[in-house]
């Protein structure tokens, strides 16, 4: 019994992915191989079910072909180690091996913990995640980041053999320990979103929506941990600015400041959700880094124009901010919200504060915010200069437009 | 974060440098080695040879915006050989490869120690704008 492959049938794919890898690496104690086995099911999978139809049960079906290539990839090796050593025995073993479904929900939030182990830099735990939680091809992520699908598959494969070597096994962190890795969890899927924001920018349009990919683990996180006030803040957060996208850019792949957006563009149901949940969170008691942007951007996205913005509001969450998790871009925005406030002289006294600091010293965004502010102040020879400083600056070519754009306004033609 | 490295070395009128085999061997197995293993550890987007100088054409618009070709320039001093472009984790990790690459092995296996250009490639995520 089957059923027809249809636009659903992708989807329930990328969600089984991470169960089937779970149980896979669950039972065969080896992630990295249990990694490639499951790979290679999904790809089968790609091939035969669009013409065989959906199996009855496609799950079972998945781990069945990938504990398949398990066995068959260790029988080789036994039969390697054989011709060497003349091991024996193992082999009688894996053929009794049956396939139960052993399914455990635990089994997808292992590999999360697993997927951004602190051994990993960011950009390997950005794309093993992709790869073994959200079932994307190597070439599909190779694709969001624009580098060669080879080069993608080298860097999840050496993660993997990064995460072997740690020789972590395959079971739950335990409750203190998963306190302690959360917000690296947390923080690669952030980042996986803010990668999104570029990625779906003009010319990049080709490109997979990672934004999109980063809401859906968001959203399975939030399963797998309903209790979390900070995955349901992070998700609000990724939902609040997502909402914003149609109107960040303009027919020129220009990019539109916040204050000049076309609000009816934006996204009403994404809102809602986001407030929704972040509301929940609140009645929690407890409040983090991920739920205080969240707050910020629900503020913004209440305001049915830039000028009806509650911008008192924003400047005590900022405060909040600084408290919860003090850093140079949180003082930053804290300057431009005290600006709104209390006027531009102020955000310009307390982005002083920054100049000595080495992590943003020298970063575009400083020159960009001051440039905005000197404006405001009526100083347009000193914006001029800083707007040009920050597009000499910034690695971004959109952003680099914009701020030589503004400094051009202000030079006049 | 991206990264194009530029091997600027070549002269005007520079042909197939004539060292003894040895060393050429060297030189090209130290540039297989590198780009091997570059993309071994999933850091290389791309790696380009160019030819000499002596097939390069400098091309601009007539005044009716039909091209003019010109042929080997003797204005330019330096000539690009070759570039890679990186996909790394943190600025001293490209500026490690541009030094290895620098110390390629030359004449008598000795480092050439040739200056390589290293240039961010504009590929950050924007942030909001205020």
């Amino acid at each position: 019994m089957t059923k027809a492959w249809d636009a659903t049938s992708e989807h329930l794919l990328r969600e089984l992915a991470p169960q089937v890898l779970g149980t896979v690496a669950r039972r065969f104690h080896d992630f990295a191989a249990a990694e490639d086995a499951v790979q290679e099911a999904m790809i089968a999978a790609f091939t035969q079910w669009p013409q065989e139809g959906v199996p009855e049960n496609p799950r079972g079906w998945l781990i069945q072909v990938a504990c398949r290539r398990m066995t068959d990839q260790m029988r080789s090796e036994i039969a390697r180690r054989e011709r060497e050593t003349a091991v024996a025995a193992e082999t009688e073993n894996l053929a009794s091996l049956e396939i139960e479904a052993d399914m455990d929900s635990d089994d997808t939030l292992i590999l999360l913990f697993m997927c951004c182990h602190p051994g990993l830099t960011q950009s390997s735990a950005i794309a093993l995640t992709l790869r073994a939680v959200g079932g994307l091809t190597a070439a599909e992520i190779g694709n969001a980041f624009l580098v060669p699908e080879a080069t993608m598959a080298q860097r999840i494969s050496r993660a993997k053999q990064t995460i072997k070597a740690s020789g972590v096994p395959f079971r739950l962190p335990s409750p203190s320990e998963r306190v302690e890795r959360l917000p690296a969890v947390l923080h690669v899927l952030y980042l996986t979103f803010s990668e999104g924001y570029a990625s779906s920018i003009g010319s990049h349009l080709q490109r997979l929506d990672l934004a999109r990919e980063a809401i859906r683990l968001a959203r399975n996180t939030k399963t797998l941990l309903p209790d979390s006030a900070e995955v349901a803040g992070l998700l609000a957060l990724m939902l609040l600015t997502d909402a914003r996208r149609a109107a960040r850019t303009g027919p020129d792949e220009e990019l539109i400041p916040l204050d000049k957006q076309d609000r009816t563009l934006w996204d009403r149901a994404e809102i809602s959700e986001g407030i929704e949940l972040l509301t929940a969170t609140l009645a929690k008691g407890s409040v983090g880094l991920y739920q205080l942007q969240a707050a910020i951007a629900a503020v913004h996205d209440e305001a049915e124009r830039a000028e009806d913005t509650d911008w008192p509001q924003i400047l005590a969450l900022y405060e909040l901010l600084k408290r919860v998790s003090p850093g140079p871009m949180v003082t930053l925005n804290h300057a431009i919200a005290a600006a709104m406030v209390h006027g531009p002289a102020n955000g310009l006294q307390l982005l002083r504060a920054l100049d000595t600091d080495p992590r943003l010293a020298s970063h575009y965004r400083l020159d960009g915010v001051r440039a905005h502010l000197l404006e405001k102040t009526g100083d347009y020879e000193a914006a001029i200069k800083h707007y040009r400083i920050a597009a000499a600056r910034t690695t971004s070519i959109p952003e680099r437009n914009y701020l030589m754009t503004q400094a051009a306004r202000l030079a006049g033609d | 974060m991206k990264y194009i490295l530029m091997m600027n070395t070549m002269k005007t009128g520079q042909g197939v440098p004539q060292w003894p085999q040895k060393d050429l061997r060297a030189h090209i197995a130290f540039m297989i080695g590198l780009n091997k293993d570059l993309h071994e550890r999933g850091e290389l987007v791309s790696a380009e040879g160019l030819s000499f100088p002596d097939q390069a054409k400098l091309v601009r618009a007539g005044k009716d915006g039909r091209p003019i070709t010109d042929g080997v320039f003797p204005e330019s001093k330096e000539f690009l050989a070759g570039f890679w472009i990186i996909d790394v984790d943190r600025p001293e990790r490209a500026y490690d490869i541009a030094a290895r690459i620098s110390a390629a092995p030359g004449p008598g296996g000795a480092p050439l120690n040739m200056p390589i250009e290293l240039r961010p490639i504009m590929s950050g995520p924007p942030q909001e704008m205020v």
